[in-house]
C-alpha cells in the first residue's frame, strides 16, 4: 500500500520536460530522500508532487488515506521572508490555513494546534519573537512547526538543511528522523547524500532515475 | 487657532472632508504591508496612473459621476497587471511603465484636446496632487467613498488570515490547498479600489505614498504582522487628520500636507527603529 506513487512521470517547464520516466513508490512512514545535483530538476519534481505544477505527462497517485494538498511543505526562505513583520506564533498559526475550510477566523483549537507544535519544535518560548531576528536555524524550525499545521500525514521538506552550520544541521537531522519515527511519512530533497544515508528509508536519485532501499519502515508504531 | 478650527467644523463640507479623509487613509493603509512585501508597490504606482487616465475621459466626458468610468477601468488594468507580472514576456515592471506613462500622456493630452473649464492646467494640477478637492466632494461622492471604504475594511478583516498566509509564503499557501490566484486577484481588485477612493483625497501622484509610509513607518518599529496593522492604520487616520487640519488652517493643499505629515512620521519611526536596534 504505497501513500504516493509516481508513474512515468515527467515534469518540467513549458512543456519542456526536466526530468521523464520518473517511477517511485512512497509508503506510509518511509523517509524517502530525493537526491541529485543542483539544478538537476528536484524542486521541479517537488513541486508538481505538490500540485503546484502540473505533469507534463504520467501521473502521481495519491492513496492510503493521503490527499493532494495534506503534504505539510518547508519551502527554502525566499528574500520576501527575510524582512517579513511577523511573529513566530502568526506564521505557525498560517499553517492551519487548509483547516479554515470556508471559515474566516482562526478557533481556539488550531491556537492549541499551534501551541503544541511549537512546543514539539522547542521553540515554545520564541512565541512572541520575530522571525526576521531568529537565526537560521531557529527559522527553520518555525517552518517546521508550521508545516506540522498542515498535516497529520506527510511532510515535504526541501533541502531543510541549506545555509546550517553543521551543529544546527545534525539538530535538524535529528528533528526529522524523531517525526519519522513518530509515524509521518517524509519526503526530503538533498544533495547531502552522506548524511541522508544515514536516516533515509529509501533513497531516490534523479540522475539514475533508480530507487535504493536502505531499510525496512520500523514497525509496530 | 481653536475657535477658527470650530467655525470650519460648523460647514457641512468641512465635516465630510474630515470623515471621508480618515476613513480612506484608514482603507489606504490596511494593504500597504502586503503591498511592500509582495514587491507590488510599483502595482500600486502604475495603477495611480492608469486611475488618472480614467479620470481623464470622465472629465471630458463631462459625467456628473465620475467614479462610474474611473472606479472599472482602474479594477480593470489591476487584474491584467496582476496577470502579466504572472507570465512575464514583456517583463512585469517594463510593461507597468510603459502602462503608466503612456495613460498619463494620454490622460494629459485628452484633458488639453477637449477642455471642460477654462483653466486646463488647473484641473490637471488637482487631478494629479487633489489640491483642494477633498473639500469639493459632493454628498454623493462622500456616500460612495464612505461605503466603498467600509467595503475595503471589510474584506480585509474577513480575510486577513488568508492575506497574511498568501503575502508570507505564497508556495507554502498553494502547496496547502489556499486559492492563491483567486487572493492575488482579491488583493489586486481591492488595491485597485483604494487607489480610486484615494485619489480624492492626495491626487493620483500621492497616492503610493498614502498607501506604503504608514506600512514602512510600522515595519521599522513593531514586529509581528497585526501589530504593525493595527499600527499603520491608526497612525495613517492620525496623518490624515492632521494633515486635513493643518492644511484648512494653513492654507496648504491637502494632499501634499497629509504626505508631508506621513513622512514625517516615517522619518521618526525609522529613527526609533535605529536607535532600539
Amino acid at each position: 500500500m504505497a501513500a504516493l506513487q509516481a508513474k512515468n512521470l515527467a515534469v518540467g517547464y513549458d512543456n519542456k520536460p526536466v526530468l521523464k520516466g520518473i517511477n517511485f513508490k512512497i509508503d506510509a512512514g518511509d523517509y524517502f530522500c530525493i537526491v541529485g545535483e543542483n539544478g538537476s530538476g528536484k524542486t521541479t519534481l517537488m513541486k508538481t508532487i505538490l500540485g503546484l505544477k502540473t505533469p507534463i505527462s504520467g501521473e502521481i497517485i495519491f492513496d492510503d488515506g493521503l490527499e493532494k494538498n495534506q503534504i505539510g511543505y518547508l519551502p527554502q526562505q525566499s528574500i520576501v521572508q527575510r524582512d517579513f513583520p511577523a511573529s513566530v506564533f502568526e506564521i505557525v498559526l498560517s499553517g492551519c490555513q487548509n483547516s479554515l475550510a470556508s471559515g474566516f477566523f482562526y478557533k481556539k483549537e488550531h491556537k492549541e494546534m499551534a501551541l503544541a507544535n511549537l512546543k514539539k519544535m522547542g521553540i515554545a518560548k520564541l512565541k512572541d519573537k520575530c522571525y526576521r531576528e531568529l537565526s537560521g536555524g531557529q527559522q527553520q524550525r518555525v517552518l517546521l512547526a508550521r508545516a506540522l499545521c498542515a498535516t497529520k500525514k506527510a511532510l515535504l521538506l526541501d533541502e531543510p538543511v541549506a545555509g546550517l552550520d553543521p551543529n544546527v544541521t545534525s539538530e535538524m537531522y535529528d528533528l526529522i528522523k524523531q517525526l519519522n519515527d513518530d509515524g509521518l511519512t517524509v519526503i526530503m530533497i538533498s544533495h547531502d547524500i552522506e548524511n541522508v544515508k544515514n536516516f533515509a528509508t529509501k533513497i531516490f536519485d534523479v540522475n539514475s532515475m533508480e530507487v535504493t532501499e536502505l531499510r525496512e519502515v520500523k514497525e509496530g508504531r | 487657532m481653536f475657535e477658527e478650527l470650530l467655525m470650519y467644523l460648523s460647514f457641512p463640507f468641512v465635516r465630510y472632508a474630515l470623515i471621508v479623509g480618515v476613513l480612506i487613509a484608514l482603507c489606504s493603509s490596511l494593504l500597504g504591508v502586503t503591498l511592500v512585501l509582495k514587491r507590488y508597490s510599483y502595482i500600486g504606482d502604475g495603477l495611480s496612473h492608469v486611475a488618472f487616465g480614467a479620470l481623464a475621459i470622465a472629465t471630458v466626458l463631462n459625467l456628473i459621476n465620475k467614479m462610474l468610468v474611473v472606479l472599472p477601468l482602474t479594477v480593470a488594468f489591476a487584474i491584467l497587471l496582476l496577470r502579466k507580472g504572472q507570465n512575464a514576456k514583456i517583463k512585469g515592471d517594463a510593461a507597468i511603465a510603459m502602462l503608466s506613462v503612456g495613460a498619463l500622456a494620454f490622460g494629459y493630452m485628452i484633458m488639453n484636446l477637449f477642455p471642460s473649464s477654462s483653466n486646463v492646467a488647473g484641473d490637471v494640477c488637482s487631478t494629479l496632487f487633489g489640491s483642494t478637492s477633498i473639500l469639493t466632494l459632493t454628498q454623493l461622492d462622500v456616500w460612495i467613498s464612505g461605503i466603498l471604504s467600509i467595503v475595503v475594511i471589510a474584506i480585509f478583516i474577513l480575510f486577513y488570515n488568508r492575506i497574511f498566509a498568501v503575502t508570507f509564503d505564497e508556495d507554502f499557501a498553494n502547496a496547502v490547498g489556499t486559492k492563491v490566484n483567486l487572493y492575488n486577484l482579491l488583493i489586486a481588485t481591492v488595491i485597485a479600489v483604494i487607489i480610486v477612493l484615494a485619489m480624492n483625497l492626495v491626487g493620483s501622484l500621492l497616492i503610493s505614498a498614502l498607501v506604503i509610509f504608514p506600512a514602512l513607518s510600522a515595519m521599522s518599529i513593531l514586529k509581528s504582522f497585526r501589530s504593525v496593522t493595527v499600527f499603520s492604520a491608526i497612525s495613517s487616520m492620525v496623518c490624515a487628520l492632521a494633515g486635513i487640519i493643518i492644511s484648512i488652517l494653513a492654507g496648504t493643499p491637502v494632499g501634499s500636507t497629509i504626505v508631508t505629515v506621513d513622512v514625517a512620521l516615517f522619518a521618526v519611526c525609522y529613527l526609533i527603529g535605529r536607535v532600539r536596534g
